[in-house]
């Protein structure tokens, strides 16, 4: 007999009994639907040891690799110690060690832990200010020996933590770092598969890091990066991003701008209408959508009827918190 | 399922179809066709497309003759909204259509579509809340 574990308390999965099968048995609210391993309503996930392969079926790559599986259809091989959906892992501490404006709305944030932390770049986290306030924002860069986690945080017209961030945010202060979430990121395999990026305003951060991480586990396929704003002030580290596509023979970086004005070495237009109308099909390629929760929709909808196939489509909605002030 | 499954009679319709593997194939192939008819996409337009694909491989794993728990009052249920909004036997017929089409596209045998019609066709009533 097989136990599962989930915070506190330690059930006893009986033979024949699925995961969710005990949970419900022991009165643990969960959400659940087919009961089949098909509408994914009760997934969860494993903290310490791998799910059984077959309930994992039909999932997302990134959340097999997440150790995400379907409570339905799981019999548990090994005892299990599992987080709820809505379950936070434990967070660690980390300092600002760097804080750099790259336009005069995104700011380039570096934060160092001290704790083991693990994350794909892509992935976005949780942090919390001393008082509680919260805001998530994607991880740009890979894991590296420096411990440091890099991101682009834009001011937001009153946005608390933003703006809090860009004004008074110092060098050496404490932030608390949850854990790291998220489906949209890379993994090696298929290393000559056509990628796709397309990221409005600082929807750049995590494809910045997916690509880098694409780069470091040798990704030969191309790599078209499509970067999209309003106004150029929404377009940063352009100088960078054309530099990585000069080092990289199959890097291609197309930076758009939907505004009024014209800017010489900026397309016209919107990222997503550019990227797709220069592309015949998709069928075969894997696409990253990041950003305006809009075009991320939009374009996921319309990236599929293109050809590519939804198990290849990941994305990340930036949906901005309503604040009251 | 497995009370009605026998080791010792000859492949199921859903072993011939080629199992998970060939849901899989048609899921995309399927929801793109769906979605991509003015005629039906508005019953399917779903801003979660990973749950509707959900969705629609449950629904063909069922037409292929594979395991599910299929519960013709769930269906009901499921669907009482889109019967509230229009749903009739013509968007039914568009959806078989669809389904056939898919099958055809990755060649699987015309008496296997017609097997896995049928099944399809099951549901109709239970659909469209008749």
């Amino acid at each position: 007999m097989r136990s599962i574990t989930i915070g506190e308390s330690t059930f006893s999965c009986q033979p024949d009994e699925t995961v969710l099968d005990t949970l419900l048995r022991e009165n643990v609210k969960v959400s659940y639907g087919c009961r089949q391993g098909l509408c994914q309503a009760c997934m969860m996930r494993s903290l310490d040891t791998p799910p059984p392969v077959s309930a994992q079926s039909g999932l997302k790559d990134t959340l097999q690799k997440q150790k995400y599986f379907l409570a339905c259809v799981c019999h548990p091989e090994q005892d299990m110690t599992i987080a709820l959906p809505n379950q936070q892992g434990s967070s660690v501490e980390a300092v600002v060690v760097k804080k750099q404006r790259l336009t005069p709305d995104i700011v380039h944030l570096v934060l160092e832990y001290q704790a083991p932390f693990e994350f794909f770049a892509g992935q976005f986290v949780n942090l919390k200010r001393t008082d509680g306030l919260i805001r998530s924002y994607s991880i740009a860069n890979i894991p590296h020996h420096k411990n440091t986690l890099e991101f682009h945080i834009r001011r937001l017209p009153n946005g608390q933590f933003s703006s809090w961030v860009y004004d008074e945010l110092e060098l050496g202060a404490q932030l608390s770092v949850s854990e790291a979430q998220g489906s949209c990121h890379y993994l090696p395999g298929r290393a000559e598969q056509p990628l796709l990026l397309i990221g409005t305003g600082s929807g750049l951060a995590p494809l910045y890091g997916i690509i880098a991480d694409a780069l470091a586990q040798e990704h030969s396929g191309p790599i078209h990066l499509f970067h999209g704003s309003r106004d150029v002030n929404g377009l940063y580290m352009i100088d960078e991003m054309r530099e990585l596509a000069g080092k990289f023979a199959n890097v291609h970086y197309t930076s758009c701008l939907s505004g009024e004005e014209s800017d010489s070495g900026h397309v016209r237009g919107r990222a997503h209408d550019v990227a797709l109308s220069s592309i015949e099909t998709l069928n075969g390629w894997r696409v990253f959508l990041c950003g305006h929760p809009e075009m991320v929709n939009q374009t996921k909808k319309m990236a599929f009827m293109k050809g590519a196939s939804m198990a290849d489509i990941y994305t990340d909605a930036f949906h901005v918190m309503q604040e009251n002030k | 399922m497995s009370d009605t499954q026998e080791t010792t009679s000859s492949p199921s319709l859903y072993e011939k179809l080629g199992g998970e593997a060939a849901v899989n194939a048609a899921v995309d192939i399927f929801y793109r066709k769906v979605l991509g008819d003015y005629r039906i996409n508005r019953f399917f337009d779903n801003s979660d497309m990973e749950k509707q694909a959900a969705k629609q491989k449950a629904f063909l794993t069922m037409a292929f003759g594979g395991p599910n728990n299929y519960n013709g009052q769930d269906m009901r249920n499921a669907h009482a909204h889109l019967v509230k909004m229009g749903l009739n036997a013509s968007h039914f017929d568009i959806v078989m259509e669809h389904l056939g089409a898919t099958l055809t596209e990755l060649n699987v045998p015309q008496e296997l579509i017609a097997q896995a019609a049928a099944i399809a066709e099951s549901t109709r009533n239970d659909v469209l809340g008749k």
